[in-house]
């Protein structure tokens, strides 16, 4: 499951509503709701900033074209790839704009091994993890990693305030683990910060197997079982005062705290990074108001959307805001990675700011390199964020021409 | 545009994420729906005892004229729905816009709530068999024999996952009311009017508003209240129905599979009971449970079947503000198209005849919708897989069978119209526990007398008949 990030929003909202006198309105009415910014805001990268962050990117992807491209540096699978390429990548490809001579990647060549072909002949010899997405049925797709999750998460660490997720706290790790990357990587991000991990395990490929056979009274007992260990640990004295969790588990855990008189706020957590599945902007009105007790600095519990998967890193969100609509904007890790959104028929072709497109994705690390992969997803392309000086999404969710066949938002 | 939100306990929510209902034939939008996630209706039913504690403290015949109040304000009041005001001619454009009936269908579906509404007293009369509400409303008290009862409400809401396209379905909820029990609904993403009018009549009647909660959403909201309601309602498939069979804290209702039966003793003079037959398979479009679905007779099925084809094989589309338009629209064209895949699979089998094969084409797509229009076949034996059909359109197999051999034969069956008065064949029928609903006697399956529990009853679902003996205690004075 590449495309773990399902995300459906609706658009065009408004508020005019005054209620009536047999449905009084008690919920505070918002200035503006929507999910895409296209006025000159006040979080609005400079020209210079903007100008900046391209030359970088443009630095990194040469860089990076000649690593994965040199007979001395290069995987087995790249190097295969570079016979078939009509250009030489070593010397046509001299800035980002240039990767577009690529064709498309297609993720299905993840499936299967040998593993081993996907490493960098520069870096073999190096303790090396492998990592899988999907695989409820058939070979899933896997991608070798050495420390590309420990520096995602580490730059990520970089983006959350201290004041919420305070250095040297312990963590609570409540979502999937086995072959996936997030276990080892929360755990890595706590271990960054100063503080130790509590891990809680959630099988999404049994919780897929557990929706399509409808055992839904075994899909309730697998969450309560989960929610249960994570109240255990959350009320044990540990100091826990961080956690990741997906957003149905997050629901589910407030709600479990709720039935035992408790909540979120009461355990001590003060930070959320949250992630892996749909995340929408009522779903994080939902959360903020009614399960973390507002606004973080009424509630003191501040929560952060994410988005991500194996092939990009993880995306950060601008911050959320009442006044924003609860838009929840993803900046890609740049230059490690990069976010576009693209026509859906012209894939080369960027779309106008606040236009919607599909979401294409570039990944250049040391490790692996992606030159241009569609995503599941559809969104809009948002304005350059001033500490995020480039394009952006918006409004994530499952691409039209799929979302009627995924699965989405299991876990 | 008219904007719908969500309900919460009495107060409107206004969601970030809407979605549209669309006019079934010009595509135009009629309403945005606010929508719920899973996790809010579970954050609210902790708060759930609040609506019973709000019904208990008006007192049941107080409650009862409010209920008859709510019925003739939905009849006939404008109301306040979403964030506008409703006619009663709003209601029933907007009903037949996003579900394909015809008008005429849905004010008769309206009058049949605003009916159960009006006469609620005397329906409670009819479920309680006469006991006396106030046993009810404390949980015990005497009954007229001189002995104490006890009916301890089981849950302080009913939930009820309701359906898209069938607006008469409603009268199976209403009750609740007045035997002080909250509603939490789901409505249809089709059909939200029914629900929304009558809550906003109950409010604006002076029912407690708190009583009350509206969750459109998607599949998470309906199962979060299976979940979380200790008695809930579903409208579904036959596949729901299964799924929930056994449950004691929901009750599923799907496919009626109604049927006519014709007893040796008159079948000779089946064309007396044409119009009975005709009126089964063709009110409110076919797409009640309480349609008939089958027609089952020993002899001269093929000239039932050629008949019932002939009063309704011809039978035209037309628009849906037309007082003679007996077809409804299927609002997704593709559903219309996979029904009609399924029953040209029924027709394909030997011994299965179309009697309406000669009126002309029965799938009509439109640019946005489709129709199908009534088809009757003949079956040689209750074998042929078309016997155990049933669709969401005037549609009827007549069914070759014994008569000694009817009754299990005929599966699982809601309305039974047994045409007979075979006093013998009278009492299997009685003793038959796959027939629900049994009429004896000239009397169509879509009429019901509603002083009668359809689909189980409403008071043996929210209550529990159990012991209770008291013994006056004698209390020493404070000093």
């Amino acid at each position: 499951m590449l495309a773990e990030r399902k995300i459906r929003l609706q658009y065009g909202l408004e508020s005019s509503f005054q209620g009536s006198a047999a449905f009084p309105i008690t919920h505070q009415i918002y200035p503006s709701y929507g999910s895409m910014t296209v006025s000159t805001p006040s979080w609005l990268a400079s020209n210079d900033q903007i100008a900046d962050a391209k030359q970088a990117l443009d630095k990194h992807t040469y860089e990076s074209v000649q690593w994965h491209f040199h007979d001395s540096t290069g995987s087995p699978f790249w190097l295969e790839q570079k016979a078939s390429l009509k250009f030489d990548p070593l010397k046509d490809v001299k800035g980002f704009d240039d990767l577009k001579k690529f064709p498309e990647f297609e993720d299905e060549c993840l499936r299967g091994g040998p593993i081993e072909r996907w490493i960098p002949k520069g870096l073999l010899g190096k303790p090396t993890y492998v990592f899988e997405t999907g695989g409820t049925t058939g070979i899933p797709k896997s991608r070798m990693v050495i420390d590309d999750f420990r520096i995602d998460y580490e730059n990520f660490s970089e983006t959350l305030p201290d004041h919420y997720f305070p250095k040297g706290a312990n963590w609570l790790m409540l979502g999937p683990s086995g072959p996936r990357r997030l276990r080892l990587a929360i755990e890595h991000l706590c271990q960054f910060r100063g503080g130790i991990c509590f891990c809680i395990d959630l099988d999404p490929r049994w919780v897929v197997k557990l929706i399509k056979k409808g055992w839904m009274e075994h899909l309730e007992e697998y969450k309560k079982h989960c929610i249960d260990q994570a109240i255990t640990i959350l009320t044990a004295n540990h100091n826990i005062k961080c956690m990741f969790t997906t957003p149905k588990l997050l629901e589910s855990l407030a709600s479990g705290l709720a039935e035992k008189g408790t909540s979120i706020q009461e355990v001590g957590i003060t930070g959320i990074f949250s992630g892996g599945t749909e995340f929408t902007p009522q779903w994080t009105r939902f959360c903020v108001e009614e399960l973390l007790g507002g606004p973080a600095e009424e509630s003191g519990v501040y929560m952060t959307p994410t988005y991500g998967n194996t092939l990009m890193g993880l995306a950060c969100s601008r911050p959320v805001t009442i006044d924003d609509g609860y838009t929840i904007a993803y900046y890609a890790p740049q230059p490690r990675a990069v976010v576009e959104v693209v026509d859906f028929d012209d894939h080369t072709k960027i779309v106008g700011h606040g236009e919607t497109g599909r979401v294409k994705l570039y990944t250049m690390t040391k490790e692996f390199f992606v030159p241009g992969f569609l995503e599941r997803d559809e969104g809009e392309r948002e304005l350059p964020f001033d500490k995020y000086p480039w394009d952006g999404v918006s409004g994530v969710r499952p691409y039209r021409g799929f979302a009627s066949t995924t699965t989405v938002g299991v876990y | 545009m008219l904007t719908i939100n969500p309900i919460r306990w009495g107060k409107q929510y206004k969601s970030l994420e809407f979605q549209d209902v669309f006019h079934f034939d010009t595509g135009e939008s009629i309403a945005r729906i606010g929508q719920v996630n899973g996790g809010m209706v579970q954050m609210d039913m902790r708060k759930a005892d609040n609506a019973r504690k709000g019904l208990r403290s008006v007192p049941t015949q107080e409650l009862i004229e409010r209920c008859k109040k709510a019925a003739y304000m939905f009849e006939h009041e404008t109301l306040p729905v979403g964030d506008g005001l409703q006619t009663v001619d709003d209601f029933i454009h907007q009903q037949s816009a996003s579900t394909g009936l015809p008008e005429h269908m849905c004010r008769n579906n309206m009058q049949k709530n605003c009916f159960v509404l009006s006469n609620i007293d005397k329906i409670l009369d009819a479920l309680t068999r006469g006991l006396d509400l106030e046993i009810f409303a404390r949980g015990y008290g005497e009954e007229n024999r001189n002995v104490t009862v006890s009916f301890q409400c089981q849950t302080p809401v009913l939930g009820a996952v309701l359906p898209n396209n069938s607006p008469g379905v409603h009268t199976l909820w209403l009750p609740a009311v007045p035997l002080q029990v909250g509603l939490v609904l789901k409505p249809g993403s089709q059909e939200p009017w029914t629900p929304y009018r009558m809550i906003s009549a109950y409010i604006e009647a002076g029912i407690p508003a708190e009583a009350f909660c509206l969750y459109p959403g998607g599949h998470d909201v309906g199962s979060t209240i299976l979940g979380k309601c200790s008695r809930s309602m579903i409208f579904g498939s036959a596949h729901t129905v299964e799924q929930y069979s056994g449950n004691p804290r929901v009750q599923a209702h799907g496919p009626g599979f109604s049927k006519i039966l014709i007893g040796d003793d008159v079948v000779d003079q089946w064309e007396d009971y044409l119009d009975l037959m005709v009126e089964s398979v063709l009110s409110n479009s076919g797409r009640s449970c309480i349609n008939c679905s089958g027609i089952w007779a020993s002899r001269h099925t093929k000239e039932i079947g050629e008949a019932l084809a002939s009063r309704m094989g011809g039978i035209e589309i037309l628009p849906p503000s037309n007082p003679k338009a007996a077809l409804a629209a299927f609002t997704n064209a593709q559903m219309a198209k996979g029904t009609w895949a399924m029953v040209q699979q029924d027709l394909a089998e030997a011994g299965v005849v179309d009697m309406t094969a000669s009126y002309g084409e029965r799938l009509v797509e439109r640019e946005r919708c489709a129709y199908l229009k009534p088809v009757v076949v003949t079956a040689d034996s209750p074998q042929r897989a078309v016997a155990m059909k049933e669709y969401m359109f005037p549609f009827v197999s007549v069914v070759k069978c014994e008569q000694k051999n009817m009754i299990k034969s005929i599966g699982s069956t809601l309305v039974g119209t047994a045409l007979t008065a075979d006093d013998e064949w009278i009492d299997e029928l009685t003793n038959a526990t796959h027939i629900d609903r049994l009429n004896i006697g000239a009397m169509p399956t879509n009429r019901l007398n509603w002083l009668q529990p359809h689909e189980g009853n409403l008071i043996d679902f929210l209550f529990r008949s159990r012991a209770v003996q008291i013994v006056p205690m004698r209390v020493a004075q404070a000093v």
